[in-house]
């Protein structure tokens, strides 16, 4: 039977029978994978919390034909439990579980995806941002890579230069004024300039951005991101925005 | 396939919980070759815990009653309220012998990824039980893991400024383990709850 060794973060679990669960991880070099940990709910697994979501493991597993089976984890990073004292943080960090849930398919390597997700979760249990923050610039990113880059600054239809006034969610972003379709919102140009931000990462513009307008930008971004996954996330009115 | 009511009796223990085709073939089978009586009894009983077993409009745990037994016990100490995720904690928590209060049970953890929030719990009845200043203290003892754990922190926030002692179980190491399998995040924790051995 095939043994694998791999980096992974905890998706989500699922409980199996009377002490197992089945744990969905990302991991760096397979994509996702659903594999059964024994024991796990017993008070005295030796997987312990490691495989609770939003943990960094170092996993050992061999291959199963529907399931594989995990055999042995080590913490890389204790993320989910350090989030889930924070109420606003876990309900975010939720949504970006769920988000790499969707965007990723079974054994499909995703290691940006993966890299992404490890970071942003990382990032999080830091507190090094707002966590709304965390959660849109991951959102963005994750999208992104998945093949749906948002544009904030030139035109989304025509490649017009900007910066533009109005956003289109099903156009991929700004529009310019010839293109602007009915029913476009027109955010404040502080607004695009926070979303462009957290796109590419610039953080000095994004921690200093106005409530208000990580408001607006939350808003687009949720928008943008129920658009292209054709269905809301579950988790994504359970969040909260401080 | 088997024919019929076989198949029918099959195909509705297979909706069981942890039950797959094979072992709801297998329950059939031995159904099929039980005693009657036994199998009567057991048909008997499934019929009257539907009939009569509900959830405690106190305390949500489960009653053959309005209230539970443990709602109705005069001798039971009514100033602690102990939280728990599911009926099945409060036996897990009787079992110790430890805690002479009352209980509440939520009815699950807050798990957004399942769509479960505050508002799908049973939140607003615990908050109405602690109104009317009774309670001094509640305890904490969702499960140990990172849905738990939040509800846990959701509920110490909401609860907080009502004057109560509000306290959480403790987590470590489990009696009977070893160290060394012990992973950083429990490990971690007994050293927070670590307690003087001496006075």
């Amino acid at each position: 039977m095939p043994v694998y060794r791999d980096e992974a973060i905890v998706l989500r679990t699922h409980n199996l029978g009377e002490a197992d669960r089945i744990v969905t991880l990302l991991t760096r070099g397979r994509g996702k994978v659903r594999a059964v940990a024994k024991g796990v709910r017993r008070t005295t697994s030796r997987f312990g919390a490691r495989l609770e979501p939003g943990m960094a493991v170092d996993l050992q597993c061999y291959e199963g034909r529907n399931l594989d089976t995990v055999n042995q984890a080590v913490s890389l990073g204790g993320y989910g439990d350090t989030v889930s004292k924070d109420y606003a943080a876990y309900t975010t960090m939720s949504v970006m579980l769920e988000t790499a849930d969707r965007l990723t398919d079974e054994h499909e390597v995703a290691t940006q995806q993966y890299h992404l997700l490890a970071g942003a979760v990382r990032s999080l249990a830091g507190g090094e941002h707002d966590s709304a923050l965390v959660l849109d610039a991951y959102l963005l990113r994750a999208l992104a890579v998945a093949g749906w880059a948002p544009s904030f600054l030139d035109c989304a239809r025509c490649g017009e230069p900007g910066p533009h006034r109005s956003f289109h969610v099903a156009s991929g972003g700004a529009v310019c004024a010839v293109c602007r379709p009915p029913g476009s919102a027109t955010p404040a140009p502080a607004t695009l300039e926070l979303l462009s931000a957290l796109l590419t990462g610039d953080w000095a513009i994004a921690d200093a951005s106005a409530v208000q307008h990580r408001r607006e930008g939350s808003g687009l971004v949720t928008a943008f991101l129920s658009w292209h996954l054709e269905r809301g996330l579950r988790a994504m009115p359970h969040v909260e925005r401080v | 396939m088997y024919e019929g009511v076989v198949q029918d009796l099959i195909d509705e223990l297979g909706r069981l919980p942890g039950v797959g085709p094979k072992g709801a073939q297998r329950i059939a089978f031995h159904l099929l070759a039980a005693d009657p009586a036994d199998v009567t009894r057991l048909s008997e009983i499934l019929a009257r815990v539907k009939d009569t077993v509900r959830f405690c409009q106190t305390c949500g745990n489960v009653a053959e009653a309005d209230q539970c037994r443990i709602c109705l016990d005069t001798r039971r100490d009514r100033t602690i309220i102990c939280v728990v995720e599911e009926p099945k904690d409060v036996l897990a928590v009787e079992r110790t012998r430890e805690f002479r209060g009352l209980y509440h049970v939520l009815g699950g953890a807050i798990s957004p990824m399942d769509g479960i929030g505050p508002g799908d719990l049973r939140i607003r009845e615990l908050v109405a039980r602690l109104a009317d200043g009774t309670v001094t203290e509640v305890i904490l003892a969702t499960d140990p893991n990172v849905q738990g754990e939040a509800t846990a922190t959701y509920l110490s926030r909401l609860l907080k400024d009502l004057g109560l002692t509000i306290s959480r179980l403790a987590s470590g190491l489990p009696v009977g383990g070893d160290l060394e399998y012990a992973d950083e995040v429990t490990l971690g924790r007994a050293f927070e709850g670590r307690r003087s051995v001496h006075g």
